[in-house]
């Protein structure tokens, strides 16, 4: 099935696609010029396939349970934000905050992500063929952020428990953010990882950076600034 | 929040199509900044000519043709709702001097060779329909929606800035340390007709480049002198600039095809340009001057 955002407004198309009649088998949906528009596809809840054929805007698939959504063409701010289940993948490159708070589910950047990717995650993998801004997973808190390409200054700033793995080079690690051993157990995860969405690549070659979680607890030595 | 746009045409192929495409641009940008607009073009040199853009205000364009006259002869006049281009071979010196003495109720918005700089208060979508932007043919132009912020909503609060010949910017963000740098510019022989921060930061790079610094470079220090928040279009007889601050919070993306190059604020403003969809589309990096 087919909207096209010349002739139907994003109102209309968003709440279809919010309410898709379960009873019917119709689960594929392809959306014609996007035209930079804002929140195309957010706050989808069924295990729906929709392809976006141009650029979108920002909040691109916000909030998204369970559908696939692919994008053929860039992303502005917020693709994928907040996410709590599905499949998010973009074709091109995607603008700043990329997967922000997303709590599950997946999100494919085939192209560059913009500074502050994946920040304040909770539980989302995020994959990143090419490369990410600064800034990216700052405040993440749980979840997997897999880079191919590089990662530009301030990497991991004030990192909770989330997981980076770089396979290019990285500027400079954030505040708290350290480099951590690649053992099996993480190659594995990667290997896991990488299957379950299908993607060929080596996990030996990335290296892992996380929590130092030394911002965790209160500093005794401060104590006498009370 | 305010929208920025810029377009700048490589090839000759759309010169009588930069009107438009602006004046669309800046449509795509009226949800980001409601409360007024301005734009500048740049249309070609002719010889020793020099534009000067002014905001009539209150006066009647014939009051203000009487008026001109009496102290210059050979002048063209070109009339745009309550904006008027005049054209002479009179240098700025003298007609900036003029102005201010013998006709102080209109304001001067710009002037150069090259610039023709219209902003006014209104919907951008208004404001763009008055100014007849899309009449324009034109190699390269700027402009601005404003959602004011820091300053009232008046044509002295709208952008682009101009500060001095054919160079002006456009600001998406705000400054807070902009009192102080002003206070110095002043200092430095700077004049500055309002209390916005924008024209504070336009008055630096006029004063920068005035001192023979080239855009690049003084576009580089201000990462350094300006504090605040920004990504800046700043635009000169050649081309423009972009520069996003450090922390990069304010948007900008970019498109470039072989025919031209554009910046937005947003992807929307750009969706109406030829073959876009197929353009390369990147955001500019943080702390990096891009210049066409």
């Amino acid at each position: 099935m087919n909207f096209d955002l010349n002739k139907k407004t994003l109102r209309e198309v968003n709440q279809y696609l919010q309410n898709v009649d379960r009873k019917k088998n119709t689960r594929k949906f392809e959306i014609l010029n996007p035209q930079g528009q804002h929140a195309i596809c957010a706050g989808l809840k069924d295990d729906i396939d929709v392809t976006i054929k141009g650029h979108t805007g920002y909040y691109c698939a916000g909030m998204n349970q369970k559908a696939n959504v692919t994008i053929h063409g860039n992303v502005g701010t917020g693709v994928a934000e907040n996410m709590m289940s599905g499949k998010i993948i973009v074709k091109g490159n995607a603008s700043q905050s990329a997967g922000a708070t997303g709590h599950g589910g997946a999100l494919i950047i085939e192209g560059d992500a913009s500074s502050r990717c994946g920040i304040s995650m909770k539980g989302i993998d995020i994959i990143v063929k090419g490369s990410v801004g600064h800034m990216s997973a700052f405040m993440a808190q749980k979840g997997n952020l897999v880079i191919m390409g590089d990662a530009d200054a301030d990497l991991g700033d004030s990192i909770y428990e989330a997981k980076i793995f770089v396979k290019g080079k990285v500027k400079s690690l954030g505040a708290d953010c350290v480099e951590k051993k690649m053992d099996k157990k993480n190659i594995d995860e990667l290997t896991k990882l990488f299957k379950k969405l299908n993607i060929s690549e080596d996990p030996k070659k990335f290296k892992r950076y996380g929590s130092s979680r030394n911002l965790y607890n209160f500093k005794i030595d401060n104590v006498g600034a009370y | 929040m305010c929208g920025i746009v810029g377009i700048y045409l490589k090839t000759k192929k759309y010169e009588k199509h930069l009107g438009k495409f602006l004046s669309g641009m800046l449509d795509g940008m009226a949800t980001r900044g409601p409360d007024s607009a301005g734009f500048a073009i740049y249309t070609k040199e002719n010889k020793n000519i020099f534009k000067y853009s002014i905001c009539l205000n209150e006066l009647k364009e014939k009051d203000f043709k009487k008026k001109i006259s009496k102290f210059i002869k050979k002048i063209k006049l070109t009339n745009y709702a309550d904006h008027i281009i005049l054209e002479t071979n009179e240098k700025p010196s003298k007609i900036l001097d003029l102005l201010k003495k013998e006709i102080p109720e209109v304001s001067l918005v710009g002037y150069g060779k090259s610039i023709n700089i219209f902003k006014q208060t209104g919907n951008p979508k208004d404001v763009v329909k008055k100014f007849k932007l899309s009449s324009f043919s034109g190699t390269h132009g700027i402009g601005h929606t404003r959602m004011a912020t820091e300053s009232a909503i008046t044509t002295q609060g709208s952008h682009p800035y101009s500060t001095s010949e054919d160079e002006c910017l456009v600001h998406n963000g705000s400054l807070s340390n902009h009192n102080n740098v002003r206070r110095s510019l002043i200092k430095d022989g700077q004049n500055f007709n309002s209390e916005n921060d924008t024209e504070v930061a336009a008055g630096y790079i006029s004063n920068q480049i005035s001192k023979g610094k080239d855009l690049e470079k003084t576009l580089k220090n201000s990462l350094k002198d300006l504090d605040g928040f920004y990504t800046f279009i700043a635009g000169t007889k050649d081309g423009f600039a972009l520069l996003r601050d450090e922390i990069a919070c304010k948007p900008a993306v970019v498109a470039e095809t072989k025919d031209y190059v554009a910046v937005a604020s947003e992807f929307q403003a750009m969706a109406h340009l030829p073959n876009v969809n197929s353009a390369k589309i990147f955001e500019p990096k943080p702390g990096v001057v891009y210049h066409w």
